[in-house]
């Protein structure tokens, strides 16, 4: 089962015959990913990777039957590319694009109020499914398929804690990038929630940043609900106060976005959180013993 | 306007006397960071003799502000302001006024307060029921009713009132056609006369939607910032320089972030934020290592690169001649590479004759740093 994507997928790329766009659906489609096609806008009919180029996402659609779009388009063409595919009718919309102005977003997410399409991102890794599907630029070796979900803001920290997940014995069921700008649409409370209800998920590990309250906001809504053991950890704990660490949205802008004031409203909802990111596999192993005995 | 010297500033204070017939003048230091008046900062002068004496005063000063820390900020240049607190028919008053994300809606708020000039985050923390927040639905932008809503909250009538509304709706198509992140306008002054005003402000720009205003890069003051910062910036280094003794190396902003926490937790303290990004290529690791080296505070340097697309050995590679073309590193250098091709860098590194410790799990990396520095 898992979550968002499965092998069944059928993915198109928008931003396809870009560099970016190339060497990750080449990449991708190594993985096993069912890659149906592009999109760029004046090279349809072409042909790219071995798989048709289409001029809009509406063409690639009626097509292929794609249900899912994954998004390298540039910084300033992002947005729109993200509300085509969402009018297009297309469920799961994956933004790796990084650099998006936050004003274009806070339009996007206003057009997708009353879509039936799912963004996840923008500015994220993206989400793999571990052995069937990579809709992302993960490198997929490292996630090696088993019960654990993982829903992270960081990319290469995503990469360190699947690591760890498997070094210690355990596998990952889906991986969800969620992304680490101010506007992001898919929400750490929404993964952890699909991870909630997922047969083939038995633990999550949910990491965090600091800016924003999105990791309190899921705290609060596992303690109401969750069903599972959590895991958490939050970055950026030697962070100062208004400077941005590297992502957009990570920022201390008063006392509840810091990561210490994160990891207490965490630790009194009930997931176990760890101070150092170099024992979230050990842990989340460890809390999954003590529930299965 | 804005002058350099203390002549340029009695010029300055002639011209707006010429443009606006006051005869006090307010004389503020420019630097990027809030808090000048406590600091001494911010003089009225009352005569062309006192502009010229405040002016000489603060530029070239040393100004130290609640958030400027200990060390402060060296005024290169002064703002001559006309006096707006003159006398009148009716009472001055100072409101609140800013213009930010919501992140949790992902709409823009205008957030205001009838308490002006004084530090918001207290009036939050101590009468939160004198904060109000006014949220703009952006299929149609900010309305009409919303900006009379603001003036009557602030308690306006008459003259003030329409002139808030007015400056309401002209700063939120500010905020909107400028791409900025964040305004805050504080005081926002209504004169004895009703006219309203901004009397200082606060304005934080949208990095990501610079490209659409070319002509903010000619406004940029550099001597406003960290120097190291701006040189790694023009190598597409993301650097932020911090107090501690360890600096670090490391791909991805959340690894960065929490390779920072692993220092603390091993018993230093970071010495920079620094995210090589994806590309972590020799030249960028020497460039890298050049500018943390430039901080003397730095007794040992922890590179953490998790290589997923980028391949482990050739980091390990890149590391290696970046120290050779450097020379002497008279730090030791704890390296730690995992992913793709992590045991062939590992050997790389080991093989390499060079003074650097490599480790595979961050764990080992932790136990690393906390023996180096001891």
């Amino acid at each position: 089962m898992s979550v968002l994507v499965n092998k069944n997928s059928k993915i198109i790329v928008q931003g396809f015959t870009g560099t970016e766009g190339t060497f990750h659906a080449t990449q991708m489609i190594e993985y096993g990913t069912n890659v149906v096609g592009g999109v760029t806008p004046g090279k349809g009919g072409s042909k790219h990777l071995d798989r048709p180029v289409f001029n809009t996402v509406a063409d690639a659609v009626k097509q292929t039957g794609a249900d899912v779009s994954i998004v390298f388009v540039p910084p300033a063409f992002a947005g729109d590319a993200i509300m085509e595919a969402a009018e297009a009718g297309i469920k799961l919309v994956v933004a790796i694009t990084e650099g998006i102005p936050t004003k274009d977003m806070i339009q996007v997410r206003e057009y997708l109020r009353d879509k039936n399409t799912r963004l996840i991102g923008p500015n994220c890794p993206g989400v793999i499914t571990a052995g069937e599907c990579k809709v992302g630029i993960m490198p997929g070796f490292v996630f090696k398929a088993g019960k654990i979900g993982i829903v992270s803001k960081s990319g290469t920290l995503t990469y360190e804690a699947a690591d760890q997940v498997v070094k210690a014995g355990a596998g990952i069921s889906t991986a969800i990038g969620i992304g680490g700008d101010p506007i992001i649409a898919t929400t750490t409370q929404e993964a952890v929630e699909l991870f909630m209800n997922d047969p083939d998920t038995e633990a999550i590990v949910m990491i965090g940043e600091i800016g924003g309250s999105l990791e309190a906001e899921a705290a609060r809504w596992i303690k109401q609900n969750g069903t599972k053991p959590v895991v958490g950890f939050i970055a950026g704990q030697t962070a100062p106060p208004g400077r941005r660490m590297g992502h957009a949205g990570a920022i201390i802008g008063g006392a509840d976005d810091t990561a210490a004031a994160k990891m207490k409203i965490m630790r009194e909802c009930g997931i176990t959180v760890v101070e150092s990111p170099a024992v979230i596999g050990e842990t989340i192993v460890e809390v999954l013993k003590k529930v299965v005995a | 306007m804005v002058a350099d010297t203390s002549d340029e500033a009695v010029a300055a204070a002639k011209e707006l006397q010429k443009q606006t017939g006051t005869g006090w003048w307010v004389v503020k230091a420019q630097i990027h960071a809030g808090g000048r008046g406590k600091g001494g900062g911010v003089k009225l002068a009352k005569t062309l003799d006192k502009v010229k004496e405040k002016a000489g005063a603060i530029i070239g000063m040393q100004l130290i502000t609640p958030q400027t820390g200990p060390q402060g900020k060296k005024v290169n240049k002064v703002l001559i302001a006309q006096d707006v607190y003159y006398p009148g028919p009716n009472k001055t008053a100072e409101f609140y006024m800013s213009v930010l994300l919501n992140r949790q809606t992902g709409r823009n708020i205008i957030m205001y307060s009838t308490e002006g000039g004084m530090d918001i985050e207290e009036v939050a923390a101590h009468t939160p029921e004198k904060i109000f927040k006014e949220e703009v639905d952006p299929k149609v932008g900010l309305q009409g009713f919303q900006t009379r809503k603001i003036a009557f909250n602030l308690g306006l009538s008459g003259n003030a009132f329409k002139e808030m509304t007015k400056f309401v709706a002209a700063l939120y198509a500010a905020y909107i056609n400028s791409d900025s992140s964040m305004f805050e306008i504080n005081p926002v002054l209504k004169t004895s006369d009703d006219k309203i005003i901004a009397v200082d402000a606060k304005v934080n720009l949208d990095d990501n939607a610079l490209f659409r205003h070319a002509d903010y890069a000619a406004m940029r003051d550099k001597t406003e910032e960290d120097p190291t910062e701006v040189e790694a910036s023009e190598h597409d280094l993301n650097y932020v320089k911090l107090d501690g003794n360890v600096g670090c190396m490391v791909n991805g902003a959340g690894l960065a972030m929490a390779t920072m926490d692993i220092i603390k937790l091993a018993g230093g303290e970071p010495a920079n934020f620094l995210d090589v990004g994806g590309t972590a290529n020799a030249a960028r690791v020497e460039k890298a290592f050049r500018i943390i080296l430039k901080d003397p505070n730095v007794k040992a340097i922890l590179v953490n690169i998790f290589g997923g697309i980028v391949r482990c050995d050739r980091v390990a590679q890149g590391i290696v001649d970046a120290y050779k073309s450097i020379g002497e590193i008279p730090v030791p250098i704890i390296v730690r590479l995992q992913g793709t091709n992590a045991d062939e860098a590992k050997k790389i590194i080991d093989q390499s004759g060079l003074k650097v410790f490599s480790a595979i799990l961050l764990k080992e990396a932790a136990d690393l740093v906390a023996k180096v520095i001891k």
